[in-house]
């Protein structure tokens, strides 16, 4: 995989002396950068650790301290309190959940459609699908809250901000329908010859085989849904509906100088997104590289 | 034969079935609002009051009447010119470096990425307290060269570089992108020009830079989309403080449509946002034949 990695950069010479030594200073160069720039990237993330384990004094202290003289776990369990977390958590949770598993079961069963099923306007729609993916969401905006909030009646439910989803997002019906277009169609054909559905080739063949694609989509579609603000905003106003990223900024209104409970229950907030991209990272990465190469 | 063609009818007809999702989907959520929305932007509606046609008044308010509407696209576009192009720079050479046969690279991967998967509020309170003026983790960090730190989010001046310094932490998101890039070169060419005794800046300026174009491409691309629609940090951090001097178009758009509940001209500034992302795009699009290079197009049958 690293064949060609040192060369990108690494200037030729003419001896093999010469290059191992340039080759050297490359890698002393990037440890410098790459380790300067881990510390630029870290240093955020455990200064928020450490203001929420100060007191409210020694937050405001000059020069500020990194390790805290004594940690106030305690702050969390306060923070917490403040905010009406269990019920913010659980509505975030439910709204997250549902949208989630709209957008999989609708994305997965769409980009089949694209990919091995033949029909008459599949070209031309799937040109949409892409150009669809580029659309700003701000020109349908106004339109789609009028139809939910005065049609539909929606206004402070959790409906506008899950039943789209159960209508395929045009990326995730992309990057579907390219993993599908790997998987052989000597599988559908062997699957047919066995009696087998083309809705039962989708079920039993490529579904189970698309289980990476499948996870890639299930994390960004997470990721999304738990940090959206915009949507939340202007569809919840009632406090018992609000998600933990509305709860948080409400906090911010109540509490805006307390910093040491800001920064725990932000912590806490973003802690979910931390924990899956760390048990998910492989295909995180592999899904946003995808997501590069279209 | 008639069995054939009756398995393939059922085929298209399980084909609209399994498409329909999408297709009601974008009939009712997409096309639906987007002629929706320019017809609502002929009118002047606040959602109570009946609608009053106004036909071109609310594009001659855009254009003429209100001095906020091109001045929040001026700060969005501004924001975009300075952001777009260091967080290209800093994640090609970022990449470049990460590409060296080095130990460790995975976990520096890792580390330079997890800012990117955080976003939304939590991360808006952080910098917040990060650009704090007399607590914060950036003047500190100024205060050990002797450098008096500025109000940075309470400074017209300062604000819109603090939006972009804030967006430089999650650098590590182009930057992963663009090391996938640089793996997926042919070692071959290198050994070619290698033969050829090439210098190190002619071999990142004709091989590694146009092998990459393609992502860079694409990088410039949702860089333009994503940094014209910013809204959430700002919302949380200044709400277009100080002095309108942070006022992104997404953030002025939700004013206008939800606070002053304007549905007509918070739809003529919708439809404006999206001609100039759709703009900017189709300049690059125009340009791309000029600096593109498709190695699909030449080499690969």
């Amino acid at each position: 995989m690293n064949t060609a990695d040192s060369m990108a950069v690494a200037p030729p010479a003419s001896t093999g002396l010469g290059k191992r030594r340039t080759q050297l200073i490359h890698r002393i160069v990037a440890y410098g950068v790459l380790g300067t720039g881990s510390v630029f990237i870290l240093a955020p993330l455990v200064w928020m650790l450490s203001t929420s384990l100060k007191t409210r004094s020694q937050v405001f202290r000059f020069p500020p301290e990194w390790i805290p003289e004594q940690f106030l776990w305690q702050n969390y369990v306060e923070a917490l309190t403040l905010l009406p977390f269990e019920i913010f958590l659980l509505n975030t949770v439910i709204i997250t959940g549902l949208s989630v598993a709209g957008e999989l079961v609708s994305s997965a069963v769409v980009a089949y459609a694209f990919a091995r099923l033949r029909w008459a306007a599949r070209n031309t729609l799937f040109i949409v699908v892409l150009a669809t993916m580029m659309l700003p969401r701000q020109v349908t905006l106004i339109p789609t809250f009028i139809l939910f909030t005065r049609v539909f009646g929606w206004k402070d439910t959790f409906y506008p901000l899950i039943v789209p989803s159960f209508f395929a997002v045009p990326f995730f019906v992309f990057l579907l329908r390219q993993f599908y277009m790997t998987l052989p169609f000597e599988l559908d054909d062997a699957a047919t010859i066995d009696g087998c559905s083309k809705f039962g080739v989708f079920l039993r063949i490529l579904l189970p085989l698309s289980k990476p694609a499948l996870a890639a989509v299930a994390i960004f579609s997470f990721q999304f849904h738990w940090n959206d603000f915009f949507y939340p905003l202007i569809y919840l106003f009632d406090k018992d509906k609000f998600t933990l990223a509305l709860g948080l900024r409400f906090f911010q209104g109540n509490y805006g100088t307390d910093w040491h409970y800001l920064m725990a229950a932000s912590l806490v907030v973003m802690l979910p997104v931390i924990l899956v991209f760390f048990f998910a990272q492989r295909i995180f990465i592999q899904g946003v590289v995808y997501q590069g190469f279209k | 034969m008639l069995s054939g063609l009756t398995f393939r009818r059922r085929e298209a007809i399980l084909g609209w079935v399994m498409a329909s999702p999408w297709l009601l989907g974008f009939l009712a959520f997409t096309l639906g609002p987007m002629i929706a929305s320019l017809i609502l932007s002929l009118y002047d509606w606040d959602l109570i009051s009946p609608a009053l046609l106004v036909g071109w008044g609310n594009y001659r308010e855009f254009f003429v009447d209100d001095p906020l509407s091109l001045h929040s696209l001026r700060i969005t576009l501004f924001y975009s010119l300075m952001a777009i192009p260091l967080h290209l720079v800093l994640g090609v050479i970022l990449a470049m470096l990460l590409n060296a046969n080095i130990r460790g690279q995975s976990v520096i991967r890792t580390v330079y990425y997890l800012p990117a998967v955080l976003a939304g509020v939590a991360v808006a309170m952080l910098w917040r307290w990060i650009f704090s003026p007399d607590f914060g983790l950036l003047n500190l960090f100024l205060s050990y060269f002797n450098i008096e730190g500025p109000n940075w989010l309470g400074n017209r001046t300062w604000v819109l570089p603090s939006f972009v310094i804030m967006s430089l932490w999650g650098v590590g998101g182009g930057m992963v992108i663009y090391l996938a890039g640089l793996q997926g070169i042919p070692t071959d060419l290198y050994e070619a020009v290698e033969i050829d005794g090439a210098t190190a800046f002619r071999r990142i300026w004709h091989i590694t830079l146009p092998m990459l174009s393609p992502v860079i491409f694409f990088q410039l691309i949702m860089g333009v989309i994503s940094s014209m629609q910013i809204f959430t940090q700002a919302f949380i951090m200044t709400d277009g403080g100080p002095a309108n001097a942070s006022l992104f178009y997404m953030l002025y758009l939700y004013r206008q449509a939800f606070e002053y509940r304007n549905m007509g001209y918070a739809s003529v500034l919708a439809w404006i946002l999206f001609l100039c992302i759709l703009a900017l795009t189709l300049l690059l699009f125009r340009t791309a034949s000029a600096w593109v290079y498709y190695e699909a197009e030449t080499q690969r049958t």
